[in-house]
């Protein structure tokens, strides 16, 4: 429990709710990033002059390590995964997203906090599967 | 204005990643990996998260217009799917073999990362074949 950081971590979580928030109370939109790049690709048949939204959260989103290191040094992101394992949990990041339309944002955050049941199953799911495959990345294999 | 809201909200959202730490692939692991010493910080971020946004979905619910009197675009989907399952299932493992998701993937290629750019070249390789497999 060393590396226990609940007041960052809940500080962090508040941002990402208003976030969440902002977008769709201002602009109508969940906040799914996996879903918002999927859209930017058009896979979704996307009509056109919809784009301009993902591409500005998008953007925030690239520009966000910038602005943190502005007032504090970055914290790292410590990437033990090998370039293969990047390849193939990428590989299942993008497929899996789209075959179960969302990810931690659109589903963990955007759904549960709008009490859909799809959206339980999807989290409950994701999670299920992180922690049996960390357990057999750790401790077994 | 609204470009600037957008961008903010991105901007907003990234900066909560980086703070709360799932910008970092080793607390995520940290945080899936139960048998180990385990650090349940994350559970945390999705509290916070949900606190806030609980209150902003249950307006949009009420009424589905935007402060800007627009449509709210949300979800209609209610059918619990095998593609939900399975998709959701095949996400959490890749999220735990790299640590990654895609918001916290994206904030780490802004900060020049080379190991998530190519998790997030394989992220829309990934998309991409969902759609060959699936769409057409």
């Amino acid at each position: 429990m060393e590396n226990f950081t609940p007041i960052s971590s809940l500080i962090g979580g508040l941002l990402i709710g208003l976030s969440a928030s902002i977008l769709i109370l201002f602009i109508g939109r969940i906040a799914g990033i996996s879903g918002i790049i999927a859209s930017l690709l058009q896979f979704k048949n996307t009509p056109k002059g919809h784009q301009t939204w993902r591409i500005l959260f998008i953007a925030g989103l690239l520009i966000s390590s910038q602005v943190y290191e502005m007032f504090a040094p970055l914290p790292a992101s410590e990437i033990s995964a090998s370039t293969s394992m990047l390849i193939i949990a990428g590989l299942l990041v993008g497929f899996g997203t789209q075959m179960g339309s969302g990810c931690t944002s659109g589903h963990g955050v955007c759904g549960l906090s709008r009490l859909s049941l799809r959206s339980l199953i999807a989290t409950l799911c994701f999670m299920f599967t992180g922690f049996v495959v960390c357990y057999l990345m750790l401790h077994v294999v | 204005m609204k470009n600037i809201i957008t961008f903010g909200a991105g901007l907003i959202f990234g900066l909560g990643l980086i703070i709360s730490g799932m910008t970092n692939p080793s607390k995520v692991i940290g945080f899936l990996d139960l048998a180990g010493k385990w650090d349940p910080s994350l559970a945390f971020v999705m509290l916070g998260a949900i606190v806030v946004a609980f209150f902003a979905f249950r307006r949009a619910e009420a009424k589905a217009l935007t402060v800007f009197d627009e449509p709210i675009h949300l979800p209609a989907k209610t059918h619990i799917s095998k593609e939900l399952v399975i998709g959701s299932m095949l996400f959490g493992a890749g999220w735990a073999l790299a640590g990654f998701c895609p918001g916290p993937a994206i904030v780490a290629l802004g900060a020049g990362y080379q190991k998530a750019f190519i998790f997030v070249i394989a992220m829309l390789l990934g998309m991409a074949a969902h759609e060959y497999l699936y769409k057409k």
